[in-house]
């Protein structure tokens, strides 16, 4: 309860608070097209790739306005995208060879920036470059979260003003081409508001894990539904969730940073997530192989009580339960098959004996032919 | 033994450099190459967790645990791909972030008295590698210089061992199976050479910066060369150019010495980008002009001797007349016409074009050529 009083009263928890919403929502919202055109870990050469770019934009300018830095973030970070795929189309090297070649370099870059000119300014103001490393969502000011609303907002709408144009490029860029569509055009939007969504959390989680927030909510989101509207939606929540309730952890608990939390927060929703989900998940797939195999072995039983039935040509003829096991020895016996065709009256007992019903028989004829003998 | 620590950090920066670069080639055959960045980012998590148990940074533990945690990692990341309800490249994403988190919130909430904060770990600083010093066999080195040394050869060994079981689980995984040679037990024993060389080197370079040293070298030489063994030993060289050049960028900048090599590795790697003999940018466009001037040429060639002979061949063979039937403009014609007069394949005479005999052998060669595809000769039989 307190924590939640704090939520709505306590400034810096709820300027966190929204921050991190804020990018779990954006980043949670655009990831889901990274991942659905397979570009999970474009995110993490986009964030790298950014380093450089804040610090050059504060070499130039002076300024640690947050719109100059995230300027200067994207524009290091469209540039390190653009190698990627410059790299890709041109050599034999593949993506994960240039994505990791563009990270690497980039952020050794910008170290050397920061060592070489940040550092040694006369003016202390440097401080404060460096928590875009891991992030510092202790240190939003209702300035940043303005300015990361804002962008925010901008970035969905432009999202949702180009909606079919997307999916059209996530799911069949070939056939949107034929249809006239501009998929170059689009695609190079499309990774700008990616672009976007990361600079916009490089400040609360930094740019080591900031590629997760990319990831993660769409990954979990995946196992939900089929639908790009509700995948959407739901990795948006799940981002916005992993938010909040890391700047909640982080702030009830001290000495725990919020962004690796919020990481840890997605993480566990992933995992939850690949488990629970209706349809996708784990103990659903279980379920339903455990089903399918109880019903082959059903079947099975039935038509071996079918080729008996045959052979003798009399439906009364009964069959020891010993032979129908022998008959599907290694698949486990017969005998939980056998009650379960009872229980479908298919099959009828005496005794420890077995003869089919004309219900059965009439199953088994049909499951013969559809098998086509 | 004694060194100026100046030629001890760039013997170090080489060593550490090599040692990346050999297991980073077969990453990047592989494409692998983002293991190394989850490897790099997840031991963080393993050396805290060890460090708790032995509370001692300097413990041989710590690396073997670190292992442990990249191999982990890369079971970990195979484990949620296997479910087939995430792709691979997801599966990272999401495997290494959460790890190295854990590892980040350990080390925040439990060791903040002791040195071990993550910017160190993130970032390394190779300035101090030689402060700290061991003594074997009488030898008095920076340690990492043994650490390094020791790992550069473990890795040599393995490639040395296994080149032949590599070199084929690589390139062709299905005829490694079919032969007896397990592709996992290969892929495995790579990605602990992987993760002890990622823990060696984090210590000298910082994490991402191991991933530079892996990737980038093997890049470049991909790009230079054909033969996997060159390939290795590009890379070897290339990775300690990256090493001593980025020492002396650092110096020259004062800056941070592992970020000077990555951007150096990152440099070398642009120029073979640009100016590699038969993969690099300017080679595919000058490559490109010549195709095409060739092919001009050969149209034309096709084109006179077509008609060679022939009743109408006086009014075909005029340069103004290419503009009708190749759709060629003026100006490209006579291009075409001065290029195909260099090579020796026509003569013009005041616009009047004749073949060579060189000229028809052009010709018939690109006849025959289409005479493969009817589809394309039907294309070059026009007029």
């Amino acid at each position: 309860m307190e924590l939640l009083h704090n939520l709505f009263f306590d400034y810096t928890l709820r300027t966190v608070a929204q921050g991190s919403a804020t990018l779990g929502i954006v980043s949670g919202a655009l990831g889901t097209y990274a991942v659905l055109r397979k570009q999970s870990l474009l995110g993490d050469a986009i964030s790298h790739a950014a380093w450089p770019g804040i610090a050059l934009a504060f070499l130039l300018t002076g300024s640690k306005a947050p719109l100059v830095l995230v300027l200067g973030a994207a524009a290091a970070g469209w540039i390190g995208t653009l190698f990627v795929m410059g790299i890709v189309n041109t050599t034999r090297l593949k993506d994960d060879s240039a994505l990791g070649l563009v990270l690497s370099v980039f952020f050794g870059f910008g170290l050397v920036l920061l060592t070489a000119f940040i550092q040694k300014m006369p003016n202390a103001n440097q401080a404060g470059l460096d928590k875009f490393l891991f992030g510092q969502a202790a240190a939003l000011v209702e300035r940043d979260v303005k300015t990361m609303g804002s962008l925010g907002i901008i970035a969905l709408l432009i999202m949702m003003v180009f909606w079919k144009d997307f999916k059209l490029l996530s799911f069949d860029p070939d056939f949107g081409a034929s249809l006239g569509f501009r998929m170059r055009w689009l695609d190079v939007l499309l990774t700008t508001l990616i672009v976007i969504a990361i600079v916009l959390g490089l400040q609360t989680v930094g740019v080591v894990l900031m590629s997760a927030m990319v990831v993660a909510p769409a990954a979990a989101a995946r196992q939900w539904t089929d639908r790009l509207g509700v995948m959407v939606l739901l990795s948006a929540l799940f981002g916005a969730v992993a938010g909040v309730s890391g700047a909640l952890i982080s702030s009830s608990t001290a000495r725990i940073p919020t962004g690796p939390t919020i990481v840890l927060c997605i993480s566990a929703i992933v995992l939850i997530s690949m488990t629970l989900a209706p349809n996708r998940g784990l103990i659903w797939n279980w379920i339903r192989h455990q089903r399918n195999r109880r019903q082959l072995r059903v079947e099975m039983v039935l038509d071996d009580l079918y080729a008996l039935t045959l052979q003798h040509e009399d439906l009364e003829h009964r069959h020891s339960v010993r032979v129908l096991n022998a008959m599907s020895a290694g698949r486990g016996g017969a005998k939980r098959s056998l009650e379960e065709l009872e229980a479908r009256s298919w099959a009828h007992r005496v005794g420890t004996e077995w003869a089919l019903t004309p219900k059965g028989l009439a199953e088994a004829k049909r499951l013969a032919e559809m098998r086509g003998n | 033994m004694n060194f100026s620590p100046q030629v001890e950090i760039q013997i170090i920066a080489a060593v550490v450099a090599v040692a990346c670069a050999l297991p980073g080639v077969f990453l990047v055959l592989r494409r692998m190459a983002l293991m190394s960045d989850a490897i790099s980012h997840s031991i963080l998590l393993g050396i805290v967790l060890a460090f708790f148990v032995v509370e001692d940074l300097a413990s041989p533990f710590l690396i073997i645990a670190a292992a442990i945690t990249g191999v982990i990692t890369v079971a970990l990341v195979e484990l949620l791909h296997g479910t087939g309800l995430v792709r691979e490249d997801a599966a990272i994403g999401i495997v290494f972030p959460a790890l190295f988190s854990g590892g980040v919130i350990l080390i925040s909430r439990y060791a903040g008295s002791v040195h071990l904060d993550t910017d160190a770990v993130l970032l390394g600083e190779l300035a101090f590698a030689p402060f700290e010093r061991l003594s074997v066999f009488g030898y008095a080195l920076p340690k990492s210089l043994w650490v390094m040394g020791g790992i550069l050869l473990v890795n040599l060994v393995f490639i040395m061992l296994f080149y032949k079981e590599l070199k084929l689980a690589t390139f062709d995984a299905g005829l490694a199976a079919a032969l007896g040679f397990s592709p996992v037990l290969v892929h495995y024993g790579l990605m602990t050479l992987v993760s002890v060389t990622a823990v060696g080197a984090f210590d000298a370079v910082g994490s991402i910066l191991v991933v530079a040293l892996m990737i980038a070298p093997p890049a470049t030489a991909y790009l230079l060369t054909d033969r996997l063994s060159y390939l290795l030993g590009l890379s070897a060289l290339n990775g300690v150019a990256s090493a001593i050049t980025g020492y002396w960028l650092a110096r020259w900048l004062d800056a941070s010495i592992a970020g000077a090599m990555a951007t150096m590795s990152g440099v070398f790697f642009l120029l073979a980008f640009l100016l590699a003999p038969t993969r690099g940018i300017i080679a595919i466009a000058r490559r490109r002009v010549r195709q095409r001037w060739q092919f001009a040429q050969t149209m034309l060639t096709i084109h006179l001797l077509n008609h060679e002979g022939s009743p109408e061949a006086q009014q075909e063979r005029r340069i103004e007349h290419l503009d009708e039937h190749l759709r060629w403009a003026p100006s490209f014609a006579e291009r075409v016409v001065r290029y195909a007069e260099r090579q020796g394949a026509i003569q013009s005479d005041a616009g009047d074009l004749t073949l060579t005999e060189h000229g028809r052998q052009i010709a018939r060669d690109g006849l025959s050529m289409s005479e493969a595809s009817p589809d394309q000769r039907s294309e070059f039989a026009v007029s």
